[in-house]
C-alpha cells in the first residue's frame, strides 16, 4: 500500500493563489494553534492538486503548517475525504447508506457502472471517471444522489445520470466554487 | 398549520442575503441581548424556554451553557455542530443553505451569553458549497459590524469562522469535533473533563447544535416563556424533522412539538401519506441510531395512547416498544423494504464509521457487520440471530462515545421486533436472491411461514 503512493509522481508545486488562500485560513486560528488548520488547508491543497494527496506533498503540507509529516499523514488516513491515490477528473460518490438504498441507490449505481465499464471503486482507463459507493451525505430526503466535485446532484434517475456523464465530456461540469 | 420559528421567514425570495435577512428584523436579538441584557439574563431565558439539544441526545441547552467554566480566566469558546452525518438527517444543511444568516445570529448571542471571543462553525467536509455560503454570510456580517472587535460599540468583541471536516460521521461525537478541529483524528475524548471545563485547545467550551443555535435569536426576542408555552411538557418549542423513504413529500419540516405521528404521517401540510398508497412497515423516527419501529406501535404506543412527535412519547416503553426521538431523522419504510438488508445497511456504516479506539466498537460493528452481510446474501444459520443479540450486548455502554449503543441499538431492535423475517432468510435462502423481495411476500406472510 505505502510502496503504491511512492509509484506515483504528483506536481507538488503551490501556486501564489492557493497559498494566498491557506494563509486566510490560517489567519482564522490563534497564534500558536496553526495545525487546527489542517483540514481545511489540507482540502484547498488536494482541489488544487487533481484531488490526491501524495506522500510529497502531504510533506509539504505540513512544512506550510510548521508540524510533523506524520500529523498529516494520520489525519489524511483517517478521514475518508482525502485521496491517497490518483483518481478520476470526476468522482462519483453514490450515497448508498438505507434511505438512498431503499430509494434504488444500488440501482444508479450499478447503472452508471455498467455504463462506463468500470466495477465501484474503480478508474476509467482515460482518468475521466471514478465510482464510488459512500455513507450518508446528507441529502436522505433528495434520494438517491450522489456528489461531485463540491456539489450534491439529487432525485437522480438513468435519464439524469446520462446526462450528467455528456456534459463532464463535453468538460460543463464545474466542481469547485472558487 | 403550525407555528414556525426557524422556517417562518425561508419563503422571503432573497433572505440567504444579508440585505434582505436585515430589512426582515434580521439581527434583532444580537442589539437586544448586547445593549439590554447581561450574559446571564440570556442564559437564564434559553433555561427558561426549556429548548433541548436538536443534535439528538436532547440535553437541556441552558443547563449546558450555566456549566461553562467561568472562574479560570481561560478565553472560552463557542462551537456550532454541523457536522450533520447521522443517517436520515438533513436538517441543518437545509437551514444553513436557505438561511445562514439566523445561525450566525445565533452564534453571536450564544457567544454573548457565554463569553466567548472566539467560535466556530465545524460544518461537516461534504457540504462544501454550504461552507462556502457561510464564508461569504460570515464575511457579509464582519462588513456589517455584527463580527469583530467592539459590536455595536459594546465592550463585546466576536471572531467567528467556519472549519469543515472531511467525512468522518464521528467527528459529529462533540470531544471527537474537538480533537478534529483541533487538526488530528476524530477519536473521541473520555469524559470527565468536560468541554465546559476542558474542551478546545484545553479551554472551556460548549458545543451546540446548528437548529439549537438557530432557535436562541426568537427566545432572546420574544422570552422564553413564550417558547416553553409551544410543545408539551419537557418538550418545547419546535422542532426540525427530516423525511425520508416511502412517502410522498420527503423534505424538511418544521413541527410543534406534540404533534401526533398519525398526522405528521397523513396530512397533505406533512408528509402526505406513504408512496404509491403502499402499506407501512416500519419508522426510524429520529436517525438510523435510534431502534426501528414495526407498524404496529408508530400511531399508538404499546399502552394503546397516541404517539406524539416529543421527546417523552416516542421513547415510551423503552426500547421494548419505543423509540427515540433522537436527531429527527424521520425515515419510513412501506412493506417492499427489506429489515435485514437495511440492518446489514446501518451496521455497514457503523463499523465504516467506527473511529478505532474502542475494542468492542471496532470489532464488534465489524462483526455484526459481517454476521448480517452472512444472513443477507442467504449463508445465514439460525444460531446467528442470537448471536446478533450477544454481540450488540457486549458493545452497547462499553466504549468511549455513545457510537457504540448507536451501532447496537438498530439491531437490537430489529431482532426484537422483526424476528420472523430474520428466520426467513436463514430458511428460504433461495427466495432472497433479489433486493426487493417482499414485494411478493408481505410481512404477515413471512411471520406464518416461520
Amino acid at each position: 500500500m505505502i510502496m503504491e503512493k511512492y509509484t506515483y509522481k504528483q506536481d507538488i508545486n503551490m501556486t501564489p493563489e492557493l497559498m494566498a488562500r491557506i494563509n486566510v485560513l490560517l489567519s482564522h486560528y490563534p497564534e500558536d494553534k496553526k495545525k487546527s488548520a489542517l483540514l481545511p488547508v489540507l482540502h484547498e491543497v488536494q482541489d488544487a492538486h487533481d484531488n490526491w494527496l501524495s506522500y510529497e506533498l502531504q510533506e509539504k503540507v505540513a512544512e506550510i503548517l510548521n508540524i510533523q509529516p506524520v500529523e498529516v499523514f494520520e489525519v489524511v488516513t483517517f478521514y475518508t475525504m482525502f485521496n491517497q491515490k490518483p483518481i478520476g477528473k470526476y468522482m462519483f460518490e453514490f450515497c448508498r447508506t438505507s434511505c438512498c438504498m431503499i430509494r434504488g441507490a444500488e440501482d444508479m449505481m450499478d447503472y452508471t457502472c455498467q455504463k462506463l465499464g468500470i466495477k465501484e471503486g474503480e478508474t476509467t482507463v482515460d482518468g475521466m471517471f471514478t465510482v464510488v459507493g459512500v455513507e450518508c451525505l446528507g441529502a436522505c430526503g433528495y434520494a438517491p444522489m450522489m456528489q461531485l466535485g463540491d456539489y450534491y446532484k439529487e432525485h437522480l434517475t438513468k435519464e439524469k445520470i446520462d446526462e450528467i456523464i455528456t456534459d463532464c465530456r463535453a468538460g460543463k461540469v464545474i466542481l469547485h466554487d472558487k | 398549520m403550525g407555528r414556525k420559528i426557524l422556517l417562518d421567514k425561508i419563503n422571503i425570495p432573497g433572505i440567504k442575503t444579508y440585505e434582505v435577512y436585515r430589512a426582515n428584523g434580521g439581527y434583532a436579538s444580537v442589539e437586544k441581548a448586547l445593549k439590554t441584557l447581561t450574559p446571564d439574563e440570556v442564559t437564564e431565558e434559553v433555561k427558561t424556554s426549556g429548548l433541548r439539544g436538536r443534535g439528538g441526545a436532547g440535553f437541556p441547552m441552558g443547563l449546558k451553557w450555566s456549566f461553562i467554566d467561568k472562574k479560570s480566566g481561560k478565553p472560552r469558546h463557542l462551537v456550532c455542530n454541523a457536522d450533520e452525518s447521522e443517517p436520515g438527517t438533513f436538517k441543518d444543511r437545509f437551514l444553513m443553505e436557505y438561511i445562514p444568516h439566523l445561525l450566525i445570529e445565533g452564534m453571536i448571542t450564544s457567544s454573548y451569553a457565554l463569553g466567548a471571543n472566539l467560535s466556530y462553525i465545524y460544518i461537516r467536509g461534504e457540504y462544501m458549497w454550504v461552507f462556502k455560503i457561510l464564508e461569504r454570510a460570515i464575511k457579509e456580517a464582519y462588513a456589517a459590524g455584527w463580527l469583530g472587535k467592539n459590536i455595536l460599540g459594546t465592550d463585546f468583541s466576536l471572531d467567528l469562522h467556519v472549519h469543515c471536516g472531511a467525512g468522518a460521521y464521528i467527528c459529529g461525537e462533540e470531544t471527537a469535533l474537538i480533537e478534529s478541529l483541533e487538526g488530528k483524528r476524530g477519536n473521541p475524548r473520555i469524559k470527565p473533563p468536560f468541554p465546559a471545563v476542558s474542551g478546545l485547545w484545553a479551554n472551556p467550551t460548549v458545543v451546540n447544535n446548528v437548529e439549537s443555535i438557530s432557535a436562541v435569536p426568537w427566545i432572546v426576542m420574544n422570552s422564553g416563556e413564550e417558547y416553553a408555552k409551544i410543545g408539551i411538557g419537557r418538550s418545547t418549542g419546535t422542532k426540525l424533522i427530516s423525511a425520508s423513504g416511502h412517502i410522498k413529500n420527503p423534505g424538511v419540516y418544521e413541527i410543534e412539538l406534540g404533534l401526533s405521528v398519525e398526522e405528521f404521517m397523513n396530512s397533505d401540510e406533512y408528509l402526505g401519506g406513504m408512496m404509491n398508497e403502499r402499506p407501512l412497515k416500519a419508522l426510524v423516527p429520529g436517525g438510523s441510531s435510534v431502534p426501528i419501529l414495526p407498524a404496529n406501535l408508530i400511531y399508538k404506543t404499546a399502552a394503546g395512547e397516541n404517539r406524539l412527535m416529543t421527546y417523552e412519547s416516542l421513547s415510551d416503553g423503552g426500547f421494548a416498544t419505543g423509540s427515540m426521538l433522537g436527531s429527527g431523522g424521520f425515515i419510513v419504510y412501506n412493506d417492499t423494504a427489506c429489515i435485514v438488508r437495511n440492518t446489514w445497511n446501518f451496521s455497514r456504516f457503523y463499523h465504516h464509521e467506527s473511529c478505532g479506539q474502542c475494542t468492542p466498537c471496532r470489532e464488534g460493528t465489524g462483526w455484526l457487520e459481517k454476521v448480517l452481510h452472512r444472513i443477507e446474501h442467504g449463508h445465514g444459520r439460525m444460531e446467528d440471530i442470537d448471536l446478533l443479540w450477544d454481540i450488540q450486548s457486549k458493545i452497547e455502554g462499553n466504549t468511549i462515545c455513545p457510537l457504540g449503543d448507536a451501532a447496537s441499538w438498530p439491531v437490537a431492535a430489529a431482532i426484537r421486533h422483526f424476528r420472523e423475517e430474520f428466520e426467513y432468510h436463514v430458511r428460504f435462502p433461495e427466495r432472497i436472491k433479489n433486493r426487493d423481495h417482499f414485494v411478493n411476500e408481505p410481512f404477515e406472510k413471512v411471520r406464518n411461514l416461520v
